[in-house]
């Protein structure tokens, strides 16, 4: 990779660039003041916020997420998080589009269970067709089903997002296997979201040539979250590089010494 | 009137208002929110002129932390 070519390596996202290739959410912070270090360690420039009811009657002086989040510093992606069926996802996604003045890119996730919060991937075909033909730019979580994946992608989502393993668990990446397939198949950006732990899990998505990784839990349930996000960040753009450098080949079984092996002093000559 | 707003029964001396008034009543102005009305979402643009009344159901949504 020369120069050029890292310069213009862009995540491009429904025809926008970015440059950051991690992407995080804004949930589960100690006070705004740390969900702020934390994403701007991250250098993340795509944040995602879920849609709540208002507290009616609460101090009028609360401060809000968007106050330390400002809409024109980032690109928010408001979720659908804890819906469990697509008319209730889209229901959601609707609220946002009006919330955020017309913004169309959204995260869909319809999940399938509370214990696990799997995604329920036939609400989340049916949401994500209704979701594209109404001109949202969608984002989707879903399994690591390479099948489901395609024909999320065939239905028109921007990216299509699978889990490297269940959400909050930061478990890893339980099936590289299957985010290879579903990579190798997509015409379309293809990120992890959900189950990432540490750096290490991060680095491996990124070498497997996903074009980003979403991620909440990992940073904000860190001990130290602000540094946590600083190291993803690196993890981010470590693997990217290898990913575009490209690995050497393993050779088992097959030792190569990196220093000359002629000029020794030592033998018997 | 009563309506509920965000599964909860409120009472007003009105009988009917405007959106905009609903929001200036609810310590609300300035917040960026989004307004369902029975089902159907109300556009900014229209929050002058749209009314409620009784039995109306609202919800009043906002952008929270979320992942």
């Amino acid at each position: 990779m020369n120069e050029k070519n890292e310069m213009n390596d862009a995540l491009v996202i429904a025809g926008k660039s970015y440059h950051s290739r991690l992407l995080v959410g804004t949930g589960k912070y100690k006070d705004f003041t740390e969900t702020r270090a934390a994403i701007d360690a991250s250098g993340a420039q795509i944040v995602t916020v879920a849609i709540r009811r208002t507290n009616i009657g609460q101090n009028e002086n609360e401060p809000s997420l968007l106050d330390y989040l400002p809409p024109d510093e980032f690109t928010y992606l408001p979720n659908t998080a804890g819906c469990y069926s697509a008319d209730d996802a889209v229901r959601t996604l609707r609220l946002a589009r009006e919330l955020l003045d017309g913004h169309k890119l959204v995260k869909l996730e319809v999940l399938g269970d509370p214990k696990t919060l799997y995604p329920n991937v036939i609400e989340t075909l049916a949401a994500a067709k209704t979701l594209v033909s109404e001109g949202f730019d969608v984002m989707v979580y879903t399994s690591d089903d390479p099948i489901i994946a395609k024909q999320l992608e065939d239905i028109g989502c921007c990216a299509v997002m699978p889990l490297a393993s269940l959400i909050g668990s930061g478990m890893g990446i339980l099936n590289p296997w299957n985010l290879q397939i579903i990579i190798e198949n997509a015409k379309i950006p293809v990120l992890v979201d959900a189950g990432v732990g540490c750096t290490a899990d991060a680095a491996i998505a990124m070498e497997l040539g996903c074009e980003g990784v979403l991620m909440n839990t990992a940073i904000a349930a860190a001990q130290n979250p602000v540094l946590m996000a600083s190291a993803m960040k690196k993890a981010i753009e470590a693997g990217r590089e290898s990913y575009l450098a490209g690995r050497m080949p393993k050779k088992l079984y097959s030792a190569s010494p990196s220093s000359p092996t002629t000029g020794l002093i030592t033998g018997n000559g | 009137m009563q309506i509920s707003i965000n599964g909860n029964d409120k009472n007003f001396d009105a009988e009917t208002m405007s959106i905009n008034a609903l929001i200036a009543h609810m310590n609300l102005v300035g917040k960026r929110i989004a307004i369902e009305r029975n089902g159907e979402i109300v556009p900014r643009s229209q929050f002058d002129q749209v009314m409620v009344c009784q039995g109306d159901q609202l919800e009043i949504v906002g952008a929270v932390g979320g992942g």
